[in-house]
């Protein structure tokens, strides 16, 4: 079966848009991840929606939400052995640095499109090897099984995050949101066991990626809203199921263990990162950090805000101007899923 | 590419690895997380299947996707 084209059919997508310009009240959505963030602009979604239906970007770019403090002490690892990265790490800027200029001035820094790969690394050498553990649901459970299946010198420095703890302080904030458009592939882990709490307080649907995916998402929250409703909807039914995938989820909690974590813009949240159970202590590079850093966010960028809806890029006097994907100031303009660098690659100013 | 996970089909399978492809282009994959045979499609995020692809359920949100862009839903 084609996975892929069907959703993306344009006739499909204007009768999708079509249905959607019919409801007429001012509401605000929010997609939590930042692939659909990118999705949106890639393919152009706003301009199929009605001006009074807003999307807001949220939280859901790790290496967005990775705090100041987080990008400094992943930096100073590579004073201790080989750092492999996800390629979105690379560029973000910390307080004093980032992992390129280190790799510049002569750090071992490599960049890896699996955890797997940084396993192989760690295989044909004697150095210690030091992963670089960023990333959601969808992400932890596969560097929980990298951990298991490595040699003695692999080790992760963990900054995994979990999505419905954000959730909860996010409508816990100021800011007014009537929908969550759920982020696709942490639910396809998951399930949607842990957004339950969201039931009868907001209209969530868990959406597939592709432009249709989207926009039949977006009228489900519509539905939702005109019947009173507040439930939580699977439009991605094809990898979603509502219990999740077991097997990962249970490689996930063999090797880590709920902890409190520091976000950029929403601060610090009980129980909303993973940390390396003591089993498994000697593979957390977090205890090889021993330096205190002065952390500071860099001034003048608003990413903080950008990541819970509150502002725009646009309203960020630094975004296109100082800060850009060549020299960007905030990591929403580094990630692949960062926010201003999807308002800035779609938005005219490439 | 943190949470970008694509459909690729699984064209060999040896113990937990696999191989995937997409496109005509051939990925090494683990497929600890599923159970999958040859043939079978899956999300592939950052070398791991994370899940099997529902062809069932893919028909059938086309269907309720066709439905609700006639108005019917």
């Amino acid at each position: 079966m084609d996975y892929i084209n069907p959703f993306r059919d344009s006739e499909m997508c204007s009768a999708l848009s079509k249905e959607i310009k019919k409801f007429g009240r001012e509401v605000r959505f929010m997609e939590v991840c930042g692939t659909h963030t990118m999705a949106i602009h890639r393919y152009g979604l706003k301009s199929l929606l009605p001006e009074n239906i807003r999307l807001l970007s949220g939280p859901g770019c790790p290496v967005c939400v990775t705090s100041s403090m987080d990008i400094d002490r992943m930096i100073a690892c590579t004073h201790a052995g080989i750092v492999a990265t996800f390629g979105d790490m690379l560029r973000v800027p910390g307080t004093f640095s980032s992992l390129e200029k280190e790799k510049a001035k002569g750090a071992d820094v490599r960049v890896v499109y699996s955890p797997m790969d940084a396993v192989e690394i760690a295989r044909k050498t004697a150095k210690n090897v030091i992963f670089l553990g960023v990333g959601f649901e969808t992400t932890a459970p596969s560097v929980a099984q990298a951990i298991k299946s490595s040699p003695e010198n692999f080790m992760v420095y963990p900054m995994h995050k979990l999505v419905p703890p954000a959730l909860k302080k996010l409508l816990e904030g100021k800011n007014r949101i009537d929908g969550f458009l759920l982020p696709g592939h942490v639910c396809t882990v998951t399930g949607t066991k842990g957004y339950e709490f969201l039931k009868g307080k907001i209209p969530c649907v868990v959406s597939g990626f592709e432009p249709a995916d989207i926009l039949a998402s977006i009228l489900m929250l519509v539905k939702q809203i005109e019947e009173g409703k507040a439930d939580i909807e699977i439009e991605y039914g094809r990898s979603v199921k509502r219990e999740g995938n077991q097997k990962a989820m249970e490689t996930m909690y063999e090797v880590y263990e709920p902890s409190g974590a520091l976000w950029r813009g929403l601060g610090y949240i009980e129980s909303s990162g993973l940390s390396i159970r003591k089993e498994f202590g000697s593979k957390d590079a977090s205890a090889l950090i021993k330096e205190e850093f002065e952390s500071e966010e860099r001034e003048g960028c608003r990413c903080g805000e950008v990541l819970q809806g509150l502002v725009e890029p646009v309203d960020c006097p630094l975004f296109s101007r100082v800060c850009t994907p060549l020299e960007p100031i905030g990591p929403c303009m580094v990630s692949s899923e960062g926010t201003c660098a999807a308002y800035y690659k779609y938005g005219g100013y490439a | 590419m943190m949470c970008l996970g694509i459909p690729v089909k699984v064209v060999e399978i040896s113990g937990n690895s696999a191989i995937g492809e997409i496109g005509g282009v051939k990925r090494k994959i683990d497929i600890s997380f599923v159970d999958v045979k040859v043939g079978d499609y899956v999300i592939l995020h950052a070398g791991f299947a994370i899940q099997k692809l529902d062809e069932e359920e893919a028909e059938e949100t086309l269907k309720l996707l066709r439905e609700m862009s006639d108005g019917l839903y």
